[in-house]
């Protein structure tokens, strides 16, 4: 398969960037989007032309590593994987391929396709965690927790950390990322003990970073590479709006 | 609770309170205006009118009501002022995202819908202060300016009409996404009800709109 890429190049935060045009060819449909690439770069290289920088580490959809946005979509056109996972047999041969790095001011760009997504977890050290005291380990059956509970504290804990909620939403908002980290330890007796302070201080980060707000459009849950639902935003608005009260 | 008011959870919040009671009142206005479309010279019109602005409680309701206008409309362009800060550089290929087409333009359709009160201002609550003049229009009706004669002008005057259609396009446009938006907000998502709501925002989105532009259709075709 052959491809015109069309990919963001920044020498880093301060210059200024464009997009540059590259033509690659005989990409095997197999491939997957990260390969094809690696396979520029190597061929940037032969040239002794600088690599494309884009972040990636263990390539199996399961770090939240790889971003970029593609075509207009984040982990590009595919539903519920991350760019890893996407395979070239999902353009078709001679497609022209965007490719930009996620945009939002939270997110200051490092070079190239890289940004800093330091402020997720700035928001996680916030919060996002249970105090564990020294002692014992407790029985993993002494503390009953319903099936209906846990899967749902099972699927917000899928969450990655992509930001590929905060490149998709037209506010550049991190409320779906923020309500998963919540609702992942507010739906758990353990998480119970410190859930105010949580909530408060994980959204007043969220807040003071400069993310947007939500205006419930939906784009995050289309996008995340994990389907988290929205439904976790509203249990984050729950427990704001608890936490507040009491 | 000293930072809720300042955050953008809190903010949101009671910018969707304050929505949802612009929509009960859309609903009462409505019914006030339906009486227009009863052929007694405006008598059960004028005896709604009367009951609108001279009851203590709704005199009430109405210092409510322009603080819930001003919260909403104040919240709503400070949130989405912040929202475009928060993404300075923007995309060159634009969102391809599966989302409600209404929801990506409420700053847009919520604009044109305070143009709408504005002018709705001017040719009615202003004129009741005595700080506007009266509208005149195609059709002259006879008598002091009361409600009734002024809405009359206005509905029979064919661009103020049609212009009047064209805004309640834009209202539905806002309230499709607004009532069940407002209830995600309000921290109300469920797997059952949240349909339910859905359809009954679309409904309401559908249906008040249409009561008011009925008026003026009624007056284009049928008076």
């Amino acid at each position: 398969m052959d491809f015109t890429l069309k990919i963001w190049r920044q020498e880093n935060a301060q210059a200024k960037g464009k997009f540059v045009t590259y033509k690659i060819s005989k990409i095997s449909e197999d491939c997957s989007f990260l390969e094809m690439l690696d396979q520029l770069n190597e061929q940037l290289v032969d040239k002794f032309d600088h690599p494309v920088c884009f972040d990636h580490d263990c390539r199996e959809g399961i770090c939240g590593m790889c971003s970029l946005y593609i075509n207009g979509r984040p982990h590009g056109n595919d539903q519920g994987i991350t760019t890893c996972q996407l395979h070239m047999r999902k353009f078709k041969d001679g497609d022209t391929i965007v490719i930009e790095p996620w945009r939002a001011k939270a997110f200051p760009l490092i070079k190239d396709l890289v940004v800093d997504r330091v402020a997720f977890d700035k928001i996680i050290q916030e919060g996002g965690y249970v105090s564990v005291n020294t002692g014992g380990v407790p029985d993993g059956n002494a503390i009953p927790i319903s099936k209906e509970k846990s899967d749902l504290a099972m699927d917000a804990a899928q969450c990655i950390g992509c930001g590929a909620c905060v490149a998709t939403c037209k506010n550049a908002s991190a409320m779906l990322f923020v309500s998963a980290k919540v609702s992942q330890l507010a739906l758990l007796p353990q998480g119970k003990l410190e859930a105010k302070k949580r909530v408060e201080n994980m959204v007043s980060k969220m807040d003071e970073l400069g993310f947007g707000s939500c205006t419930n459009t939906g784009a995050c849950e289309a996008e995340c590479p994990k389907e988290i639902k929205i439904s976790n935003i509203a249990r984050l608005f729950r427990e704001y709006y608890v936490s507040t009260v009491s | 609770m000293s930072n809720f008011f300042t955050s953008s959870l809190g903010k949101k919040l009671m910018m969707s309170l304050a929505g949802l009671f612009l929509c009960v009142f859309l609903v009462v206005h409505l019914g006030i205006n339906l009486l227009l479309l009863r052929s007694d010279g405006g008598e059960w019109f004028r005896i709604g009118v009367e009951f609108m602005t001279t009851n203590i409680l709704i005199k009430i309701m109405e210092i409510f009501l322009f603080g819930g206008f001003l919260l909403h409309i104040i919240y709503g362009v400070i949130l989405q002022i912040q929202s475009w800060l928060a993404r300075p550089t923007r995309y060159a290929v634009t969102h391809n995202s599966q989302t409600s087409f209404f929801s990506k333009y409420m700053i847009h359709t919520g604009a044109v819908v305070f143009i709408f009160l504005a002018l709705h201002f001017v040719n009615f609550y202003f004129v009741k202060l005595g700080w506007t003049e009266a509208p005149t229009g195609d059709k002259v009706v006879e008598g002091s300016h009361d409600f009734y004669n002024m809405a009359i002008n206005l509905f029979s005057t064919k661009a103020y009409a049609w212009i009047y259609i064209v805004f309640m396009v834009f209202l539905s446009f806002h309230l499709q996404h607004a009532f069940q938006s407002a209830f995600q907000t309000m921290g109300i998502n469920h797997k059952k009800y949240t349909p339910i709501i859905k359809a009954i925002g679309t409904i309401y989105a559908i249906a008040v709109p249409a009561g008011f532009a009925g008026i003026p259709i009624y007056y284009l075709f049928f008076y």
